[in-house]
């Protein structure tokens, strides 16, 4: 039996636009909530012996100027970028060095204030900007075009993903848009790229999120954190590729990372009760359940009728917004909320098991577990 | 010279005008891939032969674009999509000449074409490669 490592404390800064605030001050407000709530002191010398921070867009040292404005350095502070799944790729090397008995309590944070609009990346080198091969919404409606054709899904069960999200974020204090939208409404916003209306792509955005991980036994345990990049093959995969082989008989990365978690766990997608999962697009929510193993290929639209488990009860990147560094443990406090059954208006009753799942470039996906 | 290549060792130009894109094989993995590498991304082999790949294939996927991306100095809406070369198993990631989504369908035939993205400060046309719909059979590369 492998070392136990709990979540002992989670903190957030509300993820949106925060004109004037900046990301070090973000960060610091999801760190000393976190530490707060794991009953550790919020001044002084650092109560952890290594920090780990997410983050992709803010910069050099910049979990350094976090804990440089709590006084909390001295220790390790590793800065993490995985894209999408950085806060992800930060919890797995927080729990790895726990159970390796490196750390007795590692601080992991992740941190971001996104430019405003498609999301800007020097993963594209600046020709294939100038091209108009960089725009990252035409992935995704090029991704939830073949998933219509490959599970018969249509644009109505796009739309219903944004109804059932945006109608969660209505209960969720922190999320950008706390407002419900109606199926029409989301048929009748602009048209980004087809089949995705605007409002079926989430909104890169600011936010903080922090969680503290003790070894032993701390009420939430972190059953598996799990990083997994792509194999090649795939054109229309995270890793954005310009080319791709026809053959399509190979795991994606989601699919990599959670059949791992769950092995890691020795859980199944039978015993899972909440998801937080990628809904960057309406299609990546859907294309999430069959790699995630919650419905077999082609059951999409029942599934989202009648649900097995409640998918992103926060609402979702969709009504959230996409802090990148952060979002992956912005899952994770939702579902420590959800297990613990402190989670308000939002509550699941019963929830003991949790899956988070982040996919992004690079490509990287994270699959996160927490029991109860 | 009034054109030049939105970036070098994409495509060649003939003296036609007209383009190939410029792959990469590996005899030892039988795999091509685009754009040229001086590796395999399959298996990491170093024995890459540089190919002109064929010009014609069939359309996998589609969308257009309606507001200009980061970086992006061309018209909008253009086209975008993925078209399947069958003789390489390979598929290519391109603008689309057409870009208006309800004028495409799956599986149909598209050809090369060498695409002015824009004009620039030295009047000089910056060119890429797209697929255009392959409405004339009879002109088709035998390659």
């Amino acid at each position: 039996m492998s070392t136990r490592v709990g979540i002992a404390g989670i903190g957030l800064h509300p993820f949106g636009r925060f004109e004037g605030t900046t990301v070090t001050e973000m960060g610091v407000v999801a760190v000393r909530a976190a530490l707060a709530d794991a009953g550790l002191p919020t001044e002084g010398r650092p109560p952890f012996q290594a920090a780990f921070c997410g983050t992709v867009y803010s910069g050099v040292a910049a979990g350094h100027k976090v804990l440089g404005s709590l006084g909390m350095t001295g220790t390790p502070i590793v800065d993490v970028e995985a894209g999408c799944a950085s806060g992800g790729a930060a919890l797995m090397l927080a729990a790895g060095a726990i159970r390796a008995g490196q750390y007795e309590t590692v601080l992991v944070f992740g941190i971001e204030k996104m430019p405003k609009g498609i999301i800007r990346s020097s993963f594209f080198e600046p020709w294939r900007e100038e091209a108009g091969l960089a725009a990252t919404p035409s992935y995704f409606a090029l991704r939830a075009q073949r998933l219509m054709r490959d599970s018969g899904v249509t644009k109505d069960d796009f739309a219903a993903v944004v109804v059932k999200n945006r109608g969660n974020g209505v209960d969720n204090p922190d999320a950008m848009f706390q407002k419900a939208v109606t199926a029409e409404a989301v048929l009748e916003s602009r048209l980004v790229c087809d089949p995705l209306h605007l409002w079926m792509l989430c909104s890169p955005n600011e936010g903080a999120a922090a969680v503290v991980l003790r070894r032993g036994d701390h009420g939430i345990e972190l059953a598996s954190a799990v990083l997994r990049s792509h194999l090649p093959g795939s054109v229309l995969g995270e890793a954005t590729p310009l080319s791709g082989l026809v053959d399509d008989d190979f795991p994606s990365p989601t699919t990599l990372a959670g059949d791992a978690a769950y092995e890691e766990a020795g859980l199944g997608p039978d015993d899972i009760d909440v998801v937080e999962c990628q809904d960057t697009d309406a299609a990546r929510e859907l294309l999430a359940y069959q790699e995630l193993d919650l419905c077999v290929p082609g059951e999409q639209a029942k599934f989202l009728d009648e649900p097995s488990v409640v998918v992103n009860p926060s609402g979702g990147l969709l009504s959230k917004g996409e802090p990148l560094g952060a979002s992956a443990l912005g899952q994770v406090v939702e579902l420590v909320h959800q297990v613990r059954g402190d989670a308000g208006a939002r509550q699941f009753d019963g929830a003991r098991v949790g899956l988070a799942h982040t996919v992004g470039r690079g490509a990287n996906a994270a699959c996160v577990i927490v029991t109860r | 010279m009034t054109s030049r290549a939105v970036h070098d060792g994409l495509f060649d130009t003939r003296a036609d005008g007209s383009i190939a894109l410029i792959g990469g094989y590996s005899p030892s993995s039988r795999k091509y891939h685009f754009p040229l590498l001086t590796t395999c991304p399959y298996t990491g082999a170093a024995d890459i032969e540089r190919v002109e790949l064929s010009t014609h294939g069939t359309l996998w996927g589609w969308t257009a674009v309606t507001a200009p991306p980061p970086g992006y100095l061309g018209a909008i809406p253009y086209g975008f999509g993925v078209v399947e070369l069958p003789a390489e198993k390979l598929r290519v990631i391109t603008r689309l000449t057409e870009s208006d989504p309800t004028a495409l369908r799956y599986g149909q035939p598209m050809r090369l074409v060498p695409d002015v993205l824009h004009t620039d400060d030295d009047g000089v046309d910056v060119v890429t490669w797209a697929f255009s719909s392959d409405t004339e059979p009879a002109a088709r590369s035998t390659r």
